[in-house]
């Protein structure tokens, strides 16, 4: 049962409608993610008693189309993580080898449906959380173009990044999912209309471009996405990628230098916009509040020292130095041109190819604790993923092969909009 | 950060505030970390600064290349949304402080002022 992996932090039940693409369908919801009447705890001390008053739009949206929610679904507290070690109520166990983490901060939801528990998850995305745990659990997982899928009801780590995106066994369900949660929202200003975004189109069905038809696509291939990966990943990411050729794909090799400084400009930003978001949790409106006989500031400071773990305080804290008087520009400032230069990158690259194929993660999956201690190492393992998130774009972990009996995920980005590309691909690579 | 080692002036403090003049830049001590907690309300235990201080020196001292990345021209394509000034169903009172830690008549009681 759900015990084994620990991947649910609270089993409950949302009926779907009777009728609909999904019906029959379950689905976890990662624990970040509003559910009207069931609690919502973000992987934390904080928010272990909060129940939402009202659903994520994507919730509605899964419902309203048959699927029925099992369960929220563990993940590292408020998404600060890549293993879902940090979550407040113990960490989840990868399917795949139960002594290492599934990935993170998604991690719940990719060992749910990894292990049979659900058909599909909901993860969130910030830079890598739906991606990194599909490839450590050896699924699907896509994170869609910024303004795709509302992010109404969905608890805000770092806004300017995030996504919500689905997780599931094969590209197709995926898609398939993708295509019931995706679409304007009036509660989110940030999602789009395709109809109105040059390019676009407005009609996409993206369960339907999971037809493995690769002949012509162009693939690059960027060399800084592979150096320094886990020797192991690469063979395995790299005989993928042939197998495309082999389909009647192009490959080419691209340059993307700006990719060095993504992890650098990720963290700060992140940090910075945590650091904002997080200062909501107070104790006064909702969440544990310490018992504590000082005044408001005091307080504060004791609800947020006994309700937050160690990462999410290191970050608040990282965050707040970053955007400080003498360092706002040193930090800040420059992480921003960074994330100007990735998108630039990416955007002249997608002059030349369709797609860009690399390692999702360049490790493969660490061991329970491995790198608990060690922040940085954990961060760094985020090289791939979060250059996707600063240029606001489209991409897809689909398992590639294993490695030493390990899942192994490629990963595929696309231009702004262009999911159906980077589903086409993946699909592809599931075929072989 | 070598790319600038040829600027004159290195022997002095550069204008990086004060906390950094320094050689190691990054280096970060127990004060400061205090007094980030404390601009953030979030009180640390001692052994929780300690650590914080070594793990923030690795972590800046890795931020620190960040000062090789070029000044970047940002074209944000950025527009504000609006809608109608009408009124929209939203939360009832009850909903709203229904995950209130205490609550009197309708209203959040927070912790006391001074």
């Amino acid at each position: 049962m759900a015990g084994d992996h620990n991947a649910f932090i609270t089993e409950a039940t949302i009926e779907g409608d009777d009728e609909g693409p999904l019906s029959g369908t379950t689905v976890a919801v990662k624990d970040n993610i509003s559910t009207e009447g069931i609690r919502t705890t973000c992987g934390s001390e904080m928010l272990a008693d909060y129940v939402p008053p009202y659903s994520a739009t994507v919730v509605d949206r899964l419902t309203d189309a048959g699927a029925t929610v099992v369960g929220k679904a563990n993940m590292d507290e408020f998404g600060m993580g890549t293993t879902t070690e940090t979550s407040a109520f113990g960490p989840t166990r990868n399917p795949a080898d139960p002594e290492r983490v599934p990935g993170g901060s998604s991690g719940g939801s990719a060992a749910a449906v990894a292990a049979g528990e659900a058909d599909l998850a909901l993860g969130s995305d910030t830079g890598g959380s739906v991606r990194c745990p599909a490839a450590f659990c050896g699924v699907v997982g896509i994170k869609p173009t910024y303004g795709l899928v509302s992010r109404y009801g969905l608890v805000a780590y770092a806004n300017s990044l995030e996504q919500i995106g689905p997780i599931a066994g094969t590209v197709e369900e995926a898609a398939a999912a993708l295509d019931v949660i995706a679409g304007p929202d009036p509660h989110d200003g940030t999602t789009r209309d395709l109809a109105d975004v040059e390019g676009a189109d407005p009609d996409a069905s993206y369960a339907a471009a999971a037809d493995g038809d690769v002949d012509g696509l162009t693939i690059g291939v960027p060399t800084e996405l592979f150096e320094g990966a886990d020797e192991r990943v690469v063979e395995t990411v790299e005989a993928a990628i042939s197998d495309l050729e082999d389909r009647g794909a192009e490959t080419t090799e691209i340059s993307l230098p700006s990719v060095e400084h993504a992890v650098q400009a990720y963290y700060v930003i992140a940090m910075a916009e945590a650091s904002s978001n997080l200062a909501r949790f107070d104790g006064v409106r909702y969440g544990n509040r310490a018992d504590s006989d000082g005044n408001w500031n005091e307080s504060f400071a004791e609800t947020r020292e006994e309700g937050f773990g160690a990462e999410v305080k290191r970050r608040i804290l990282l965050g707040t130095y970053a955007l400080s008087a003498g360092y706002h520009d040193k930090y800040y400032e420059k992480a921003q041109d960074a994330r100007a230069w990735v998108r630039q990158d990416f955007e002249e690259a997608f002059a030349d190819v369709d797609v860009i194929a690399s390692p999702t993660m360049p490790v493969l999956p660490f061991e329970l604790g491995e790198s608990l201690d060690d922040p940085l190492r954990m961060y760094l393992a985020d090289a791939n993923t979060t250059p996707v998130n600063l240029a606001n774009l489209p991409a897809i972990s689909v398992p590639a092969g294993e490695a030493d009996g390990l899942p192994v995920g490629l990963q595929l980005v696309g231009p702004k909009f262009d999911e159906e590309t980077v589903i086409r691909a993946a699909s592809a690579v599931e075929e072989k | 950060m070598s790319d600038t080692s040829d600027s004159t002036g290195d022997a002095g403090a550069e204008a990086e505030g004060d906390a950094s003049a320094d050689a190691d830049a990054s280096a970060v001590d127990a004060e400061e970390v205090r007094h980030v907690a404390e601009l953030a309300r979030v009180r640390l235990a001692d052994d929780e600064v300690e650590t914080f201080a070594a793990q923030f020196g690795d972590i800046l001292d890795y931020f620190e290349a960040l000062d090789e990345v070029p000044e970047t021209e940002r074209e944000e394509e950025l527009v504000n949304v609006m809608r109608p000034d009408e009124v929209e169903a939203g939360l009832t009172q009850e909903e709203a402080l229904s995950n209130a830690e205490q609550t009197d008549d309708g209203y959040f009681v927070g912790p006391k002022v001074s």
